[in-house]
């Protein structure tokens, strides 16, 4: 067995007389006119948790990816422990001991644990030795590190806390000094992120060091031990995490000063715009997604929806916005403004809820917002190109439609503000704000919007929450859905949490906690009482597969 | 119905079944490692031709299969450039061989034998014989057993086994060693295998070089095994119809030797009986011959269970963040 395994045992006595783990100098990459990295230099000590931090497109991915093979620089040098080397590929970048777990994780989805992590790292021609001896290392790994996961599980059958349990390990298996993840945390609940953080404090303590790619100010603050700011393609500054603060690190992320909380009045609700009651909806697989929900939304208010994705909320976005999924059996009622809405049939399309004054940001703005190869001015029409202003007769008034998509991306201040150019090629931002704008710009009487930041720059979101609180101070009522708890709590008025198709508690904003949050969101009612592990949900998402488990008990009369 | 009637059905259906079984576990391996192929036919049928000339010429079979082998290896490698070096649509690349092979066997053919198209017939030397097993004359007069023995498993010629011994071999292959772990991950999730820092470019050639000599071995059989010379469009849709067998299959090698036993016994059924008196109607001898074709249609259609190809098949890899 190689050196590397034995070596890793015991606190580093002297960080600061070992070389540095990596120290990059002068890193330069271009993709075509596009400079996604300037000139980049980065020391990051053995030992560590280092954070990057900065806007989407800032080029964090980019140099990581330079730094695991993926991508060859243009110019500059990698020194890892103090020597430098040409990472040409992903297997210079393993042997040189940096293991990396990507945002999209890289798993084969039908193999088992075992099969994905001795998966290139395999010992000979033969399969079964390699697999009892990564069973055998797995084990130890699992005690070592808190890292528990059945080996002869199905990556598709397992969480995505774990499926990045697996990743981890997988880099760990293949000996790695170095651990980048990318944006680690998107897919958890608060308390699988708090255990994450565990796990990583315990590598560091154990010698290894650890690269954290991040756009949540929060969890830099909470778990790295010195920071560096990137901005379009350059490294703007490297601080020890303990000497500064989020403000100032968003302001350099940015590259001017940002409002941090969102700036709003406590809501004057008014009459009952939405009003849903013991909605159920059970998907063409028979699987029950919703499972009997009720509850209203008022003019003037925004009701934010918390839980982990896969819990529902997709699929009552989707309901409400009169596109379900096919095949799909609904039951329940939906009134809005006094009416009752169909919620099958042919009348339980898009284009009638939109006429009914439902307006629709949904989740994937890339597979359900816009057509990516469409141009802007056409995608800020879609789904209103009936409307009497963009017509004449049966033909489109392009010339109109044209003004008034130039008139919204001004005033939502897409950029660039081309509207020719294909919604494809604006950044993830720019793209919500054009989505944003063709369904505010509306006035609609409720607002649907899911996710309304994933993906959306910093800069963007204070634009977006700004335009959303807008919006309900006009006196509209807002169902916003996210998984971004942070987001939640900041938008929203009043707040229900989501879990197994049910509605398991509503909080008001301003008086909960995350962890009571975070809690709900894993099932737990008793959220005084509980427990920390309590906020670690099931392995699996759905009842379908742990049948024998108790079904969990929403709150009160929901 | 008599034994010794549905031995020859059975003996007829293994040599019926043998290209289809090869020309299926060619797909098997391309497919697995994400590289849809429909251009089995175009492989096979050159196969066929360079095989049937080459024996023709030097009256050695041997040569002719390497020549099969080779000509089938070169369209793969076609379609290599075509779809994973340029990333291309498998799709297009693989209809473009079918007529490519089409079109030049005939041509070459002509071109060299100018007997439109044909190959001269081949004896002797010039095609694969039959391998009597040991001790099959001794079994034969022992009733059941003999004629099953004698008839049904010894008396094919060597292609017939090989094909045989690919299916074990194809399973311990994909299933029990590092190479077919890769393999079926690089037709799942080929980034996996990226960042695993194993190439997937070269997986993917390896496997369609595999799928080049398989349908290499199923060409020259057709040829010099089964028939006696190459014949202008000889493979007459086995190439698609071992696309069917390997979704019915359900991209595994057992299932292959079941779904290509399948269409071979029912080719043996229409080739002995080319109409069925059913007393009210007799079943014409074309609905016989058409069987084959109307199962690939109905397996195609989706009505045969629900089959999940590799996730990354008909992909091109591209490297992204």
């Amino acid at each position: 067995m190689p050196a590397a395994d034995t070596m890793g045992g015991g606190p580093v006595s002297a960080p600061h007389a070992a070389p540095p783990a990596i120290e990059l100098s002068g890193i330069s990459k271009s993709f075509g006119p596009v400079q996604a990295n300037k000139d980049i230099d980065l020391t990051v000590a053995k030992g560590s948790i280092h954070g990057i931090i900065g806007e989407n497109g800032a080029g964090k991915s980019t140099l990581m990816s330079i730094l695991y093979g993926f991508y060859k620089p243009d110019r500059g040098e990698i020194r890892v422990n103090g020597r430098a080397i040409q990472i040409t590929d992903s297997m210079t970048a393993i042997r040189a001991g940096i293991g990396m777990v990507f945002q999209h994780f890289k798993l084969v989805r039908n193999f088992t644990v075992l099969e994905n992590i001795i998966l290139g790292a395999e010992d000979g021609p033969m399969l079964r030795p390699s697999l009892a001896r990564a069973r055998t290392r797995l084990r130890e790994l699992a005690e070592e590190y808190e890292l528990q996961v059945d080996p002869d599980e199905v990556i598709e059958e397992l969480s995505v806390g774990h499926q990045q349990r697996v990743e981890i390990l997988k880099a760990l298996y293949r000996q790695a000094d170095i651990l980048i993840l990318d944006e680690p945390t998107g897919v958890l609940t608060p308390a699988e992120a708090d255990h994450l953080f565990r796990i990583l404090r315990g590598l560091r303590d154990e010698g290894k060091t650890i690269i954290l790619i991040t756009h949540k100010l929060r969890e830099i603050m909470e778990i790295t031990d010195t920071v560096s700011v990137m901005r379009r393609g350059e490294m703007v500054a490297s601080v020890t995490t303990a000497e500064t603060s989020p403000e100032e690190l968003a302001e350099l992320m940015v590259g001017r000063k940002v409002l941090m909380e969102v700036d709003k009045q406590p809501a004057a609700p008014g009459e009952t715009v939405l009003s849903v009651r013991d909605l159920r909806l059970v998907d063409d697989e028979g699987v029950e997604r919703i499972r009997g929900i009720s509850f209203d939304i008022r003019e003037g208010e925004i009701v934010g929806i918390a839980g982990v994705s896969g819990n529902g909320q997709t699929q009552l976005l989707e309901l409400l916005g009169g596109f379900p999924e096919k095949g799909a059996t609904v039951g329940g009622e939906v009134v809005m403004n006094g009416h009752s809405l169909d919620l099958t049939g042919t009348k339980s399309d898009a284009a009638t809820r939109r006429a009914r004054g439902i307006g629709h940001v949904p989740e994937d703005r890339q597979d359900e917002g816009l057509i990516m190869d469409f141009a802007a001015w056409e995608n800020v029409a879609f789904g209103y190109h009936h409307a009497p202003e963009y017509g004449r007769g049966v033909f489109m008034d392009r010339a109109a439609i044209r003004r008034d998509a130039e008139a919204k991306i001004e005033r939502f201040d897409v950029r660039p503000p081309n509207p020719d150019l294909a919604a494809r090629n604006f950044s993830g931002g720019n793209q919500q704000k054009i989505v944003v704008a063709r369904e505010v710009e509306r006035n609609p009487d409720l607002l649907l919007i899911g996710q309304p930041t994933r993906g959306v720059d910093i800069g963007a979101i204070e634009f977006i929450h700004k335009r959303i609180v807008e919006l309900r101070d006009a006196g509209k009522a807002v169902l916003l859905v996210s998984v971004e708890l942070d987001e939640i709590m900041s938008l929203s008025d009043r707040i229900l949490v989501m879990f197994d198709g049910l509605i398991m508690g509503e909080r008001q904003a301003a008086t909960t906690t995350p962890g009571e949050l975070g809690l709900l969101m894993a099932g737990v009612t008793d959220t005084e009482n509980a427990r920390d592990e309590d906020g670690i949900p099931p392995e699996h998402s759905h009842p379908v597969d742990r049948p024998d488990e108790a079904t969990p008990r929403p709150e009160g009369g929901h | 119905m008599d034994i010794n009637t549905i031995i020859q059905i059975l003996d007829s259906a293994v040599r019926l079944m043998t290209p289809l079984l090869l020309a299926c576990l060619a797909g098997l391996y391309s497919e697995r490692s994400g590289v849809f192929d429909i251009g089995l036919e175009g492989k096979m049928l050159m196969a066929a031709f360079s095989a049937a000339a080459v024996a023709a010429l030097t009256g050695s079979v041997w040569l002719g299969l390497l020549a099969g082998i080779a000509g089938s290896l070169m369209l793969s490698l076609v379609h290599g450039l075509a779809s994973i070096t340029f990333r291309g649509n498998q799709l297009i690349s693989g209809v473009a061989i079918n007529f490519l092979a089409s079109g030049l066997t005939v041509l070459l053919g002509q071109k060299i034998f100018a007997l439109g198209g044909r190959t001269p017939s081949l004896t002797g030397g010039g095609r694969f014989g039959a391998i009597r097993l040991p001790f099959a004359e001794t079994l034969e007069p022992v009733p059941v057993i003999g004629p099953i023995y004698a008839d049904l498993i010894s008396g094919h010629s060597i292609l017939v086994y090989v094909a045989f011994l690919c299916v074990p071999l194809t399973w311990w292959l994909l299933f029990r060693t590092r190479f077919g772990l890769r393999l079926r991950a690089v037709g799942e999730n080929p980034a996996s295998v990226d960042t695993a820092g194993v190439s997937v470019t070269r997986l993917r050639y390896v496997a369609i070089g595999i799928c080049g000599v398989l349908c290499g071995l199923a060409g020259a059989y057709l040829a010099t095994g089964l028939g006696a010379g190459f014949v202008k469009e000889m493979t007459a849709g086995r190439g698609f119809i071992a696309l069917a067998a390997l979704i019915f299959a359900k991209w595994r090698p057992w299932g292959a030797l079941f779904a290509t036993f399948l269409f071979g016994l029912l080719e043996a059924i229409a080739g002995r009986f080319p109409s069925i008196d059913l007393g009210i109607i007799t079943v014409p001898s074309m609905f016989m011959n058409a069987l084959p074709y109307i199962l690939t249609v109905i397996i195609l259609a989706g009505f045969v269970g629900r089959a999940i190809p590799p996730r990354a098949g008909g992909e091109p890899y591209v490297k992204e963040r």
